[in-house]
């Protein structure tokens, strides 16, 4: 072997490296008894992603448009790859900071946990770079391997641990049904690569049956990652059972990296099959906000809500793959870096409302906040109205731009419905606000019919806002107002990347 | 195209047929000798408890069947590798010891944990 | 400057919402109050020394998508000068108001901040509404619509721990959204159309897409009918027309200032700003434009007669916003775009002084807000009481008949009225039945408050006091501008066809017909088509001619958004024709005004007693009134109750009957909660939850085999 081309392709998939290595070290930490053992592990892991980033950023192709690809075609390096990455290593940041003082409530620190969100996080680098469908399915292995022990991590938590052998079944479930489309596109098209799918299916025939098959199986795969209807079922129990933090990071960075995925498969070498899946797409995105939507109306769960709210999110997304277009694609990026703010901002705030988890998460954890805690609550409203997308902030960004793309790509009708199914999920944001601020705090927490406790209850124990906290909040909470102030200048970002061609 | 699959197919046939051999061929010439110890699943000094398919069984044999499994991996990809090693020179080795280093640093976690000690 | 009164709110906003624990309450409260005075000096500056010509001012590059790209930009035009006259000055008098009014409030305990937060939350409002109305785009004036909505959304329920005044929130938040879907639709459409937002490009197509047509739902239509239809549901949730208009009076449970601020003088005046901000498009828009005259007629006179019989005074004067809210539209519907404005300026003034005059007195009566409960107050509250009969007098539209003496409704009132009788007799009369239900409610509350016998509880009325001077120079500012803002303004809003004109920076062209009373105005300077002028003025032949030869001006660039803060097509003489109606339809709003006046004394200071035995008499009538038209219960059938089982069947059906139904569901089918976690124990779940993605798999299949392969 060439020995310039292997030092390339090392380089390029340092990050990658650098992540692993951190792992391996934060392993090995994890092995030596020390009381500050969670304090060394948060540096470390946040170090590592650091430093990680620091190399992306530095291998970051200048002009964007260039695409260096190695290991023979496997990996790649470019501008869609490096957006994709530093929005996971936001999310993985962010997970981490706000995890500390979740572990130490449910007495559930273990060095583990930080080796696996890094495992995870180096598992999502390589979905996002592979230039392979089978390099793609290592890392959403690796990623998926890792985030199964995380969901069941409070191990004497029965929710818990049924979460995770749920996930587990239902996950590798669907990605034996991924593996199955990867290897019947192997056999139509005799090759793996996404570049050269791209040229080998131009002239597909659209009714050949084999054809149709790998690519619903494909879709499929990728549609449960993200959890659009009808495969969707897995993520209200998931989300409502793992740990708040790993909720978090699977509702943000594992939704991201399968984004990615799907973007540079369908729009990039599957393009050529569009008529075939576009439809089947619109119909799923429709009926994935329709149902989010609406099913979160009657939740009275903090996390089942979110999780109904991640899955309208995610109807909202599929939208612009289906707007077909660059500038559909620049939305969906900007989309998912906004939404990283957001959602993990309010995730952090619940986890400072958890009190342990026997007591679930009840909506009424929000109820008086406003009154104890005005400073979180009007966070809290900001994180709620830019879910809600409402403008002065970026949740309105976020849909808007989709909604340009799609109606510029002549989906009017799309866009309509669209509108309306997010003036429906507004509502149930608004009546979290509205427990915010109306409602006095409940001495008594998992029943939502407790008789109020006259106007002023002080029952909310005082809210340590540790340090790490206070940073992901103030990271969340200026992501959010910043992108609805000067939106032009993020998209400027999700543009550059969405330019980079997708090796097309 | 099932022409291209023959070697496959003379594969299996030889593989099975061999089996086949085999086992014929001890059945024929062993002394059989059954007495209770020896009927018992597991002969290797442990003793059963309960029933395997009701799902009672002792996590360490799962534990220690992972950790072989990940050592038949290792010694599966070292095969192959001792073969071509002289082709591949010093990128060769450079890439075994980064595979030899993950798996120690997996080897190790399970140890110190304590997966390795058998507790009655 | 432009620049300084849009953003001297801002400032104030952010330093007293988030600096205040710096710089103390006191102090963030005059903060604000100064900013924003200074913010209505600069704009009474503008206003006065406005240049004809419509300027642009871009602060900077804001929105790239495409060939979507968005600068944001102030559009200084007569309009918008308007706008920021009424906006700031209004704004900086409640500003000045709530320092006296929120200085001690029972809802809150002593210690909890609210003050600052409050002065923060009324000066961020004045910025969303500065940047309504100084937009230059239709997604600048969206920012700033959801704007308004956000802030007042937050000042309606600023009493968190009333339920009532967070429903309230909630309610106005959730029915301005149904509005600003369509406004959102209109935008979009606008978009999809124009291929461009900036309101420059969309009047200069404004004439294309009027003989565009495009199709929608389930039919075709004519482009700009349905664009403005669009708009038009938006500004009819923002502006509380008939089907939209339930949010308003709950949102009442304001503080009171607020319900001055935000609910009569600026925000609900939104919607007729668009509708005159859009007249370019409007006037390619017959059919919408009748639909925004019978709606707004309708309104006008639904919302005077829910008034009548209401008994919270905030109540009171929240119909009479509504309605007087209609009587803009109509005119705004009708073409008469000065007119519309010309109210919306003195609505401003005389609403905003009866808001902030009934503030007064429930300050005074520690927040009774029950008219039942009042009555002989006017020597109690003696400057209170002379600026609410003034407010009265003004929206009542006091004035002498054919002459230029009268308050300030009389002058803008009647010049709506006379514009609703060109353009529709419905109109007509339903505005002139409903400025009689006007005087009719405005002097019942007079008569109910200040004269008669004290009622309801002894010991506050003992207690009722004048309020702080704080309170009362905004009182005595705005009784100025109610009386004196219709006689100022008259000529250049509505009186004079010439004057208005050039006030409005519209190119001269024609205006061969009459002015007002049968003096004849001055000369003509050419028209579009010579034909329409002839129709219209058959009496004035030499004139004519003078037209004839100077038609030739403005036929020039068809691609070229017309000149000036309002467009009115060259057929359109309801302006001109308003000022020649005959001398009984002039005189119509007077009598009304003297029959309400007339009744209300009879009903309420010479016998009582008859109030109550025409309620009896009448009682499907009053009930009918007293519960506004049962509106809400009518929406909460059709449309909450809906939205709510919708929910819930798809999640017990197919969250449960379907999933956790199977196998547990069928034993423990009780309590959902219970059953499902009981279920969760089960495996039997993940069978369902793995056939739910084989069936999904198995439609997707067929879907493409069917749609992919035809294609």
């Amino acid at each position: 072997m060439d020995t310039d081309l292997i030092a390339a392709s090392v380089r390029a998939s340092s990050p990658e490296i650098i992540v692993i290595i951190g792992a391996c070290a934060a392993l090995m930490l994890s092995l030596w008894p020390h009381q500050d053992q969670q304090k060394y592990l948060t540096w470390l892991s946040l170090i590592t992603i650091l430093l990680a980033s620091a190399q992306t950023l530095q291998l970051s192709p200048r002009p964007v448009n260039i695409v260096e690809t190695t290991y023979s075609g496997m990996f790649v390096v470019d501008a869609f790859a490096t957006y994709f990455k530093m929005l996971l290593y936001l999310g993985t940041a962010l997970t981490i900071l706000m995890s500390g003082k979740f572990l130490q409530t449910e007495e559930a620190v273990k060095g583990e946990y930080y080796v696996l969100l890094l495992f995870a996080l180096a598992g999502t680098m390589i979905m996002v770079s592979g230039a392979d469908l089978l390099i793609i399915y290592i890392g959403l292995e690796l990623q998926a391997l890792s985030i199964y022990v995380l969901t069941g991590f409070l191990k004497t938590r029965g929710r818990s641990v049924e979460a995770a052998l749920k996930y587990v079944i239902l996950g590798a479930f669907s990605s034996g049904i991924l593996l199955y489309g990867l290897s019947l596109i192997y056999g139509l098209t005799g090759s793996t690569q996404l570049g050269v799918l791209n040229s080998a299916l131009a002239t597909a025939d659209l009714s050949e049956p084999m054809l149709i098959l790998a690519t619903v199986f494909l879709l499929v795969g990728l549609l449960f990652k993200i959890g659009a209807v009808p495969f969707h079922m897995w993520v209200p129990d998931i989300y409502e059972g793992a740990p708040t933090p790993i909720t978090a990071y699977l509702s943000v960075a594992s939704k991201t990296a399968a984004f990615a995925v799907l973007l540079r498969v369908f729009m990039g070498s599957l393009i050529g099959l569009e008529p075939l899946w576009s439809s089947g797409l619109a119909a799923i995105a429709v009926a994935t906000m329709a149902l989010g939507s609406l099913v979160a109306l009657v939740q009275d769960n903090i996390k089942r809500l979110l999780a109904y709210s991640s899955i309208s999110h995610v109807g909202f997304l599929l939208l612009g793959i289906i707007a077909g277009t660059t500038s559909g694609m620049s939305a969906i990026l900007l989309y998912l870096l906004i939404y990283t703010f957001m959602t993990l901002g309010l995730f952090a705030i619940v986890i400072l409302l958890h009190r342990d988890v026997r007591a679930g998460e009840p909506l009424t954890l929000f109820s008086g906040l406003a009154q104890s805690h005005a400073g979180l609550a009007f966070m809290a409203m900001i994180f709620l109205f830019s879910l809600a997308g409402i403008p002065p902030t970026g949740g309105f960004f976020a849909k808007f731009y989709v909604l340009v793309a799609l109606i510029d790509a002549g989906h009017v009708t799309l866009a309509v419905i669209a509108v309306l199914l997010s003036a429906v999920a507004a509502w149930f944001y608004l009546r979290l606000i509205m427990l915010i601020y109306i409602q006095p705090a409940e001495p008594t927490t998992g029943s939502t019919a407790a008789p109020a406790t006259g106007p002023t209850g002080h029952a909310r124990a005082a809210i340590l806002l540790s340090a790490p906290m206070r940073l992901v909040l103030l990271f969340s909470f200026s992501g959010t107002v910043l992108s609805g102030i000067f939106p032009a200048w993020f998209l400027a970002m999700a543009r550059q990347a969405s330019l980079s061609g997708l090796g097309n | 195209m099932p022409v291209d699959f023959l070697p496959v197919f003379l594969m299996v046939a030889v593989v099975s047929g061999l089996a086949l051999f085999i086992f014929t061929l001890s059945a024929l010439i062993r002394t059989d000798n059954p007495y209770p110890e020896k009927n018992r699943p597991y002969e290797c000094g442990v003793d059963h408890v309960g029933e395997a398919s009701a799902g009672l069984f002792k996590v360490q044999y799962f534990v220690i069947a992972i950790l072989f499994v990940v050592f038949d991996v290792e010694t599966m990809f070292l095969f192959p590798w001792a073969v071509v090693l002289k082709d591949m020179g010093l990128f060769g080795y450079i890439e075994m010891f980064v595979f030899i280093v993950l798996l120690l640093v997996g080897f190790i976690y399970a140890w110190v944990k304590g997966a390795l000690e058998w507790e009655f | 400057m432009e620049t300084i009164i849009l953003f001297a709110p801002l400032v104030g906003a952010i330093l007293a919402g988030f600096g205040w624990k710096v710089i103390g309450e006191k102090p963030a409260q005059y903060l604000t109050v100064g900013l924003l005075f200074l913010a209505a000096l600069l704009s009474w500056i503008v206003f006065i020394w406005l240049e004809p010509e419509t300027r642009t001012i871009t602060l900077f590059r804001w929105i790239e998508s495409g060939s979507l790209s968005i600068d944001w930009a102030i559009r200084m035009d007569r309009l918008t000068a308007t706008m920021l006259v009424v906006v700031t000055t209004v704004s900086s008098l409640v500003h000045l108001y709530s320092i006296g009014y929120m200085a001690h409030d029972e809802n809150f305990s002593d210690n909890e901040p609210y003050r600052a937060r409050f002065f923060a939350y009324l000066s961020f409002f004045t910025f969303t509404m500065l940047m309504l109305v100084t937009s230059d785009n239709l997604v600048q004036m969206f920012f700033g619509w959801e704007g308004v909505g956000v802030a007042s959304y937050l000042l309606i329920g600023f009493y968190f721990k009333k339920p009532s005044a967070n429903a309230a929130a909630m309610k106005a938040f959730i029915v301005n959204r149904v509005g600003d879907f369509g406004f959102a639709l209109g935008i979009f459409g606008l978009f999809y159309m124009v291929d461009s937002i900036r309101l420059e490009d969309v009047f200069a197509a404004a004439p294309k897409l009027a003989e565009t047509q495009i199709s929608f739902l389930w039919a075709e239509w004519n482009a700009a009918n349905l664009l403005m239809m669009l708009l038009f549901i938006g500004a009819m949730g923002k502006s509380a027309q008939l089907f939209l208009h339930t949010w308003l009076p709950d949102a009442m449970e304001g503080p009171t200032p607020v319900s001055a601020l935000i609910h009569a003088a600026t925000m609900v005046t939104a919607g007729v700003f668009l509708v005159a901000r859009m007249s370019p498009l409007m006037e390619y828009a017959p059919y919408a434009k009748d639909f925004i005259v019978i709606v707004g007629a309708t309104t006008a006179l639904f919302a005077a007669s829910v008034g009548l019989v209401q008994n919270d005074i905030k109540r009171v004067i929240a119909y009479s916003t509504c309605s007087q809210l209609g009587y803009m539209f109509v005119a705004a519907g009708a073409g008469v775009y000065g007119a519309a404005m010309f109210h919306l300026l003195t609505h401003a003034f005389f609403k905003a002084l009866l808001f902030l005059g009934a503030g007064s007195v429930i300050h005074a009566m520690h927040h009774e807000q029950d008219m039942r409960n009042y009555g002989g107050l006017r020597k109690k509250i003696p400057l209170t009481f002379a600026a609410m009969v003034i407010g009265t007098l003004a929206i009542t539209g006091v004035g002498i008949p054919f002459t230029y003496i009268g308050f300030a409704g009389f002058f803008s009132k009647d010049a709506i009225i006379e514009s609703a009788y060109v353009v529709s007799d419905y109109a007509f009369w339903m505005l002139v039945i409903a400025a009689l239900f006007t005087s009719f409610y405005s002097w019942r509350l007079i008569f109910m408050t200040f004269f008669g016998e004290a009622r309801g509880d002894k010991h506050t009325h003992d207690h009722a006091h004048e309020s702080p001077m704080s309170m009362l120079v905004p009182l005595g500012v705005l009784s100025l501008g109610a009386i004196f803002s219709g006689f100022i303004f008259y000529s250049s809003f509505f009186g004079d066809v010439e004057k208005s004109r050039e006030f409005f920076g519209m190119p001269e062209h024609i205006a061969a017909v009459e002015g007002e009373g049968g003096e004849t105005a001055g000369s003509s300077h050419g028209g579009e088509a010579e034909a329409e002028v002839a129709d219209t003025s058959e009496h004035n032949a030499e004139e004519t001619v003078v037209a004839m030869s100077e038609h030739n001006v403005a036929m020039a660039g068809g691609a070229v958004a017309p000149q000036g803060a309002i467009y009115m097509r060259a057929d359109n003489m309801v302006l001109e024709e308003a000022h020649e109606v005959a001398d009984w339809v002039k005189l119509s709003p007077f009598i009304a005004m003297l029959l309400g006046l007339g009744t209300a004394y009879m009903f309420y200071m010479r016998r009582p007693d008859w109030p109550r035995r025409l309620a009896e008499a009448q009682k499907p009538l009053y009930l009918f009134l007293l519960n506004k038209w049962y509106f809400d219960e009518i929406f909460d059938v059709i449309f909450v109750r809906p939205a709510m089982a919708l929910g819930r069947f798809l999640w017990k059906q197919g969250d449960e009957k379907t999933i956790d139904g199977g196998l547990n569901g069928l034993a423990m089918g009780v309590v959902p909660y219970l059953t499902r976690m009981a279920g969760r124990a089960q495996s039997g779940y993940l069978f369902h939850y793995a056939f739910a993605m084989v069936l999904g798999i198995a439609i997707l299949i067929t879907w493409m085999s069917i749609g992919g392969g035809v294609e």
